[in-house]
């Protein structure tokens, strides 16, 4: 390829040509405008005066900003008990979730056990069964168990690990054999191998594997909003629907002030850990 | 592809410890390993597996819940399904809210892609902003888009008003409701599927390309003839992704519509917990449950029929 070939390559210009660079930044900035647009007409609603929401034309920018809704928020709905409730569904059902994903993959790579494979494909195959498709059975069997309107009956269902399974074992089997062999040799359970070598080797992956799992709870919807049945049980998107059902259409401020309250965290934590949640998700995709 | 397998590498120089051929006390670490398995495979046992026999029982039955126990009543779930117009009603518009939201999410997620790839300042932070929607509660982003939609004093509204079009009815007209569902999801799960594509792009070989241009190919034909096919892989895991995530959509439904009015956007996720949760119909919940399951069953096996078959070729 070092022959010069400047005279058989086509007249074309490499470089595209500038009305359509120009077009290409419009274009840009018009996508821009349709992803924050919706967003900061939330956060301005959020913080505006009622008489500058029922405004037409719209205040685009709220002349002065105020935290009245959220206290209105809180006023119509126990906001501050969905946000414990969340907070602990998405806390103790992501640390069970990967704790299971962990421990399983570490078994399945590291420890002999007869048909192990065969055991790994039933693990794997739960990801073919809908979410969907369990409701009404799981509602049932919580019943059953006695669970219905209780932590247990909102977290343990959703703990049982597939996805997070198989993205920590394919990590761990990329691990060198050599440094958890010596660990071994040294003496180290498997228990002490997995914390001390094995996790502190995957860390990135573990992160991935974390947030990923932090951000489903917490916008878990269908599930929280079947197990609980009274208003210190729901969880933050739950809680929403009741705000809007009981303020009818009437208040847009107070409900958009409760919609940032369920967006914010997860807008925040994408935003801070938005490499990680990126990198596992196309790893998944473009790998598989 | 990521940084994420490569943060250990082997050292050459690292001491060779000879590996232990057959470690003592194999029962020992058969106990150990199935005290590490046996929590996750008893929660996928019972919340996972079991439902599906669960549903396959109570499929056959005719029960409220309340009454002690189901009445079986045969395959008499299935044939009123069959025949009944109100189920055929929510396989169509199933069926045209998945197909919307698919080819939406695909066209406009390529398209989407194909400029941020692109050298233009500021791409990364749009890549950004359009994939932050798909961690958001959908819950909370129905919500927001009602807002959105109002037909008084909605951002929809605010922006058609001067240009003298009035706003669609996206909430409350039959016509516009699944249209309005439509829309959320893709503001959703547009920014997903560019990133994906945009992943696929950019591991591409150049060199195709690369040849492509030697011979006078313009960026049109490079596009359908080159870059397309070498994506197929990745448009194939997309389709069969949001065909399953679609069908199983529910947040935004329960709170922009309810499955309304009347059925218009009543889909086979809303009738599931509709007949489950407000009907109490146990039987006819767990008939829809188990055709929802064979239904995405038939999408993944054609997935891992052309997989393998691509593999093999």
């Amino acid at each position: 390829m070092a022959v010069p070939m400047s005279e058989t390559i086509p007249a074309r210009p490499q470089r595209t040509a500038r009305p359509a660079r120009a077009v290409q930044y419009v274009l840009l900035l018009g996508i821009a405008a349709v992803f924050i647009g919706p967003l900061y007409w939330l956060l301005t609603t959020a913080l505006k005066a009622p008489d500058e929401i029922y405004q037409f034309p719209p205040a685009w920018w709220p002349s002065r900003l105020t935290w009245e809704n959220f206290g209105l928020a809180w006023d119509a709905a126990p906001f501050g008990r969905f946000f414990l409730n969340s907070t602990i569904a998405t806390v103790a059902g992501t640390a069970l979730k990967v704790a299971n994903a962990v421990l399983t993959a570490y078994a399945f790579v590291y420890l002999r056990f007869p048909f192990k494979n065969a055991l790994f494909l039933v693990i794997l195959g739960a990801m073919m069964v809908p979410g969907h498709v369990t409701l009404l059975p799981n509602y049932l069997t919580v019943a059953t168990l006695g669970w219905i309107n209780t932590y247990a009956g909102l977290i343990i269902p959703g703990i049982g690990s597939a996805f997070a399974t198989f993205l920590m074992r394919q990590h761990f089997r990329t691990l060198p054999r050599e440094v958890t062999d010596a660990a071994s040799v040294d003496g180290a359970g498997h228990l002490r191998t997995l914390w001390q070598v094995v996790l502190p080797m995957s860390r990135p992956m573990l992160v991935t594997v974390v947030v990923i799992t932090a951000v489903e709870e917490w916008n878990n919807f269908v599930w929280p909003l079947i197990v609980t049945n009274t208003a210190e049980m729901r969880t933050l998107p739950v809680g929403l629907l009741i705000l809007k059902d009981q303020e009818g259409l009437s208040n847009w401020g107070t409900i958009m002030a409760g919609t940032l309250v369920v967006l914010a965290p997860m807008l925040v934590i994408f935003f801070v850990a938005q490499r990680w949640i990126v990198g596992g998700i196309t790893a998944g995709a473009v790998k598989g | 592809m990521t940084a994420v397998g490569e943060s250990i590498r082997t050292r050459p120089d690292a001491p060779v410890r000879p590996v232990p051929s057959a470690r003592p006390r194999p029962l020992r670490e058969y106990g150990l390993f199935a005290l590490m398995v046996a929590p996750n495979l008893i929660v996928i046992a019972v919340f996972a597996y079991w439902p599906i026999v669960y549903n396959a029982y109570l499929s056959l039955t005719d029960w409220n819940m309340i009454a002690v126990r189901p009445t079986f009543v045969g395959l008499a779930n299935y044939a009123r399904a069959l025949t009944d117009p109100a189920f055929h009603q929510t396989l169509w518009v199933t069926v045209a809210f998945t197909g919307l939201v698919v080819a939406g999410s695909l066209v406009i997620g390529l398209a989407l892609a194909v400029l941020l790839n692109q050298p233009l300042a500021g791409r990364g932070i749009v890549r950004t902003l359009s994939f932050a929607p798909h961690v958001l509660s959908g819950a909370a982003v129905a919500t927001l888009w009602l807002f959105i939609f109002d037909p008084g004093y909605g951002l929809v509204r605010a922006l058609l008003d001067p240009l003298g079009i009035t706003s669609p009815d996206f909430v409350n007209s039959s016509d516009g409701a699944l249209f309005g569902l439509v829309i959320v999801y893709l503001w959703k799960n547009v920014g997903f599927a560019a990133l994906i594509y945009l992943t696929g792009m950019q591991s591409l070989p150049r060199e195709l390309d690369e040849a492509a241009v030697l011979d006078g190919a313009g960026s049109w034909t490079r596009f359908r003839r080159v870059t397309l096919p070498q994506l197929r892989p990745i448009t194939f895991f997309l389709l069969i992704t949001t065909v399953i995530g679609t069908f199983q959509a529910f947040d935004v439904i329960a709170v922009m519509t309810g499955g309304g009015p009347g059925d218009a956007t009543t889909t086979l996720s809303w009738a599931i917990y509709s007949e489950g949760f407000e009907a109490f119909d146990a039987g006819r919940a767990a008939t829809l449950s188990i055709i929802m399951f064979v239904l995405l069953l038939i999408v993944t096996a054609v997935q891992a029929r052309i997989m393998e078959r691509r593999m093999h070729v």
